[in-house]
């Protein structure tokens, strides 16, 4: 369907939401250095998120009401498509950064550190003691940045994660095929299944920090082993909380009775991200936890 | 038809007062805002300029503190290119596309919104750190454009944290533009209008949307990691942790790279829309164009590290990068072989904007033969933090990227008011700011080869006639944009009645519309053969 106004095109009417959203984002950014250099909460924080939450409920409700009131037509589905594509693509890049920190400080600067190539003398000159192993379990300054004690096995929980995760995928792709054959029960006992299952994952992502911390001494600041190990989990556990969120928001809207055999760009979109979240922990657990 | 769409009828004409910025969906408002926005940082970041400027008239320190100096270079390093040269170009990219794709709007307008007001949230908090500088209250970043490591983390002052965040907003918005630009490309070309019948411009926007979408997240990758070395103990830029402060240099050129290239491709599609039109003849070698373009983009990815020649690497890598950098200068030499063809026996006239476009093809490849100096290991040895290098990219910067946005904005302001500008005072503008620019930066080669560091406040007795030379070029560069200013008011303000297809050698759907252009360009797709 089109609007008339505009021929065969459809153009939203001015909308609050993109101001709302600077608002929010801004105030939330001030929030955090501001909590960060203080040692306490800054009440901008909590501010700042509670906006952005706002936001998003806000903004992708109004977008869902005029989805179905039927205002979209082809068009506007595929801009949509192709904005949540290219939006994924971005996410991969944001990761390869840190998956590029991980790979240089492997092949090169613990090496290097090591003597390895021509390094020989700054090896001598500057931690000659340092031996370059991966996982790093001494660091070159030990006395100033503590190293873990033993590095994260890959066999236990992170295995179990994988399995979780894989599974996941599988359940949702069940969802879609359901929801394309039009049997709601099987797409809502399969999507209910993959939010369970992103649940079950983020228990044991807490689990695993925590015995990280505690028993391994495996920590955020111990060194580029610890520093590559949380900050590449660590966002990739965040952008599961979003994704089983996003999961979350469908199932309640399939349970509404949304989505049609055709139409259901919202639950590809998020079946998409659901897969990307899945591919990105096949690269960590590979990298990061196993060899 | 439903309630929503209903009211939609009456709703065409332009809503009004301060709303119709803050909610707009509209590509031209948003352009506008954009391009007001990009004028506004440039007399900010252009003052900043002036300041350096002054305190180098004479060596010895003069006006401004040490401290104080790096704080100008590097905001008026980060406000030229992420509040002035990028958002100039988005801004023209929502004026344009839809209308050279015969399109109502962009695809995606409320997010079109929001990636230009988080500018202002980005730029708000950056600024305030200067003013707080001012102020006497803590430093400014005071490391760079480039923000190397450990200058920013170990030793970095504490507004860095607002940087890194101010950062991440301009990444947001810069992803969420290229997004748009890749939806409403793909998906809203008028039937008949294949990939290779687009403008240049569009094909130019197209891959540069490509190159932010793939570069901008590293960059936000690498502040990140910079506010945990900074905040939370990580050890990616330090050694004593086994990580290492050249990795930071990688990642930030990674960006960094592509980065200048996003500067300057549409800058290329904009001459190539230019040179045609005054030639009055078709540009030449159109897919050789396309084709240039995408190679460079590709290229763009493997040649970071010729910006660490001298930060050193082994002798293979040094090798590949200066290899893989000269490779660049054949696409390059493709487009500026194809713009002098399109001229050759062309009925040339030279309005302001063809001024200002035959500027560019010279001044920028003035830029790409310093660079070939420069991407050259042994030579960029001596090169290297000079004032050569600062030469060299003022060249490809100003006298390329900003000169082709003047270049446009002289060329489209007709279509976009309705209005001629006043060509007087234009041709003015231009000769002050050809002239102006090249008595500024051509003296930087000279100290630079003779061995002046840059970003230094104080320098050695004998580079002292070249520094005062380029002190005038920038007073008289800066103080002629007022005029740029004063035509641009006087264009909107009204002015001679300009014709649907303004220039008599125009080609291309925008200038099959009326002048100024409708609020939604095309309602119904217009047929393109
Ligand atoms: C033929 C094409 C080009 C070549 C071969 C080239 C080569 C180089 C090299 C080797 C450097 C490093 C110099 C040093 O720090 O020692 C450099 C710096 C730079 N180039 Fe280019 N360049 C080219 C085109 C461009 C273009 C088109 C732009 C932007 C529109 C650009 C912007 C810059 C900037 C901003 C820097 C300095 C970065 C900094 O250290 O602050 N270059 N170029
Ligand atoms: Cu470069």
């Amino acid at each position: 369907m089109s609007t008339a106004s505009h021929g065969e095109y459809y153009i939203p009417e001015p909308s609050k939401w993109p101001i709302i959203g600077t608002v929010a984002l801004t105030t939330s950014v001030i929030g955090t250095v501001n909590t960060i250099h203080a040692g306490e909460m800054s009440y901008l924080l909590p501010v700042g998120l509670l906006m952005v939450a706002y936001l998003f409920f806000g903004w992708f409700g109004s977008v869902i009401d005029e989805s179905m009131a039927g205002n979209y037509n082809t068009q506007v589905d595929k801009s949509f498509r192709l904005g949540m594509m290219w939006f994924i693509f971005s996410e991969v890049m944001f990761f390869a950064a840190f998956f590029g920190a991980l790979f240089y400080a492997r092949t090169f600067s613990v090496p290097w550190l090591g003597g390895a190539g021509n390094n020989a003398s700054t090896h001598e000159f500057l931690w000659p003691a340092f031996e370059a192993i991966w996982p790093v379990l001494t660091n070159p300054d030990n006395a100033k940045i503590i190293a873990p004690r033993e590095a994260m096995g890959a066999m236990g929980l992170p295995a179990i994660n994988t399995a979780i995760l894989l599974t996941s995928s599988v359940t949702v792709t069940w969802a879609h095929h359901a929801l394309r054959a039009g049997n709601r029960t099987h797409l809502n006992l399969g999507l209910g299944l993959t939010v369970l299952l992103g649940c079950v994952f983020l228990v044991l992502q807490v689990e695993e920090y925590i015995y990280a911390y505690n028993e391994l001494g495996l920590t955020m600041d111990s060194g580029i082993y610890g520093s590559t190990f949380f900050m590449l989990t660590g966002f990739h556990g965040f952008h599961v909380t979003m994704g089983t969120t996003m999961l979350l928001v469908i199932l309640i809207r399939c349970l509404k009775g949304h989505f049609t055999a055709d139409n259901h760009f919202g639950f590809e979109a998020v079946a998409w991200y659901w897969h990307f979240v899945d591919v990105v922990w096949l690269g960590l657990f590979i990298f990061v936890y196993w060899i | 038809m439903n309630a929503v769409v209903e009211e939609h009828h009456d709703h065409d004409h332009k809503p009004t007062g301060l709303g119709r910025w803050l909610f707009s969906t509209n590509h031209k408002d948003i352009g506008t805002m954009y391009l007001w926005f990009s004028f506004t940082m440039f007399f900010i970041g252009g003052a900043l300029a002036l300041v350096i400027r002054a305190e180098l008239f004479q060596p010895g320190l003069q006006i401004v503190e040490p401290e104080f100096f790096n704080q100008l270079t590097t905001l008026h390093g980060l406000i030229m290119v992420f509040g002035v040269i990028m958002p100039a170009f988005v801004g023209l990219a929502n004026w344009q596309l839809p209308m050279m794709i015969g399109a109502p709007d962009m695809a995606l307008p409320r997010m079109n919104n929001w990636s230009f007001w988080l500018l202002p949230g980005a730029f708000g908090l950056l600024l305030a750190s200067l003013v707080m500088s001012l102020m006497g209250m803590g430093s400014a970043p005071n490391f760079g454009w480039t923000f190397y490591a450990p200058l920013s983390t170990t030793y970095g002052p504490d507004s860095t944290d607002y940087f890194i965040f101010s950062v991440h907003l301009m990444g947001i918005s810069s992803v969420m533009g290229a997004i748009n630009v890749i939806a409403t490309i793909m998906n809203l070309r008028a039937p008949g209008m294949t990939y290779m019948k687009m403008p240049i411009f569009v094909w130019t926007w197209f891959i540069t949307a490509y190159l932010l979408i793939a570069v901008m997240p590293v960059l936000a990758g690498v502040v990140t990691m910079m506010l945990t070395d900074r905040n939370f103990g990580t050890s990616f830029f330090d050694a004593a942790g086994g990580g290492d402060p050249v990795m930071f240099q990688h990642v930030f050129w990674f960006f960094g790279h592509p980065e200048v290239y996003i500067m300057i491709l549409p800058a290329f599609g904009i001459i190539s829309s230019i040179v045609p039109t005054f030639s009055r003849k078709p540009l030449f070698g159109y897919s050789s164009m396309v084709y240039a373009t995408a190679s460079i983009a590709f290229l763009s990815f493997i040649v970071w590290a010729h910006h660490m020649f001298t930060t050193g690497m082994p002798v293979a890598g040094e090798l590949f990068f200066m290899y893989a950098t000269m490779l660049i200068a054949i696409p390059t030499g493709v487009k500026v072989f194809n713009w002098i063809s399109t001229m050759w026996r062309g009925a040339l006239t030279f309005e302001t904007p063809m001024l200002f476009a035959i500027a560019f093809i010279f001044l920028f490849t003035m830029g790409g033969f310093t660079g070939l100096m420069l991407c050259i290991v042994p030579a960029d040895f001596q090169y290297h933090d000079t004032y050569f290098v600062v030469a060299h990219f003022h060249y490809v910067l100003v006298t390329g990227a900003a000169f082709s946005i003047m270049a446009a904005v002289y060329f489209w302001l007709p279509k976009w008011t309705g209005n001629m500008y006043d060509e007087k005072l234009g041709k003015l503008h231009f000769w002050l700011t050809c002239i102006s620019a090249n008595v500024l930066f051509f003296p930087m080669h000279f100290v630079g080869l003779a061995g002046m560091p840059r970003r230094i406040p104080d320098y050695a007795l004998q580079f002292a006639e070249f520094n005062q030379i380029a002190t005038v070029g920038a007073f008289v560069f800066g103080f002629s944009q007022l005029i740029f200013l004063y035509v641009v008011i006087k264009c909107v303000k009204g002015g001679e009645k300009a014709t649907d297809k303004v220039w008599e050698g125009a080609h291309g759907l925008e200038f099959d519309l009326p002048s100024p252009a409708p609020f939604h360009s095309y309602t119904t797709p217009p047929e393109v053969k």
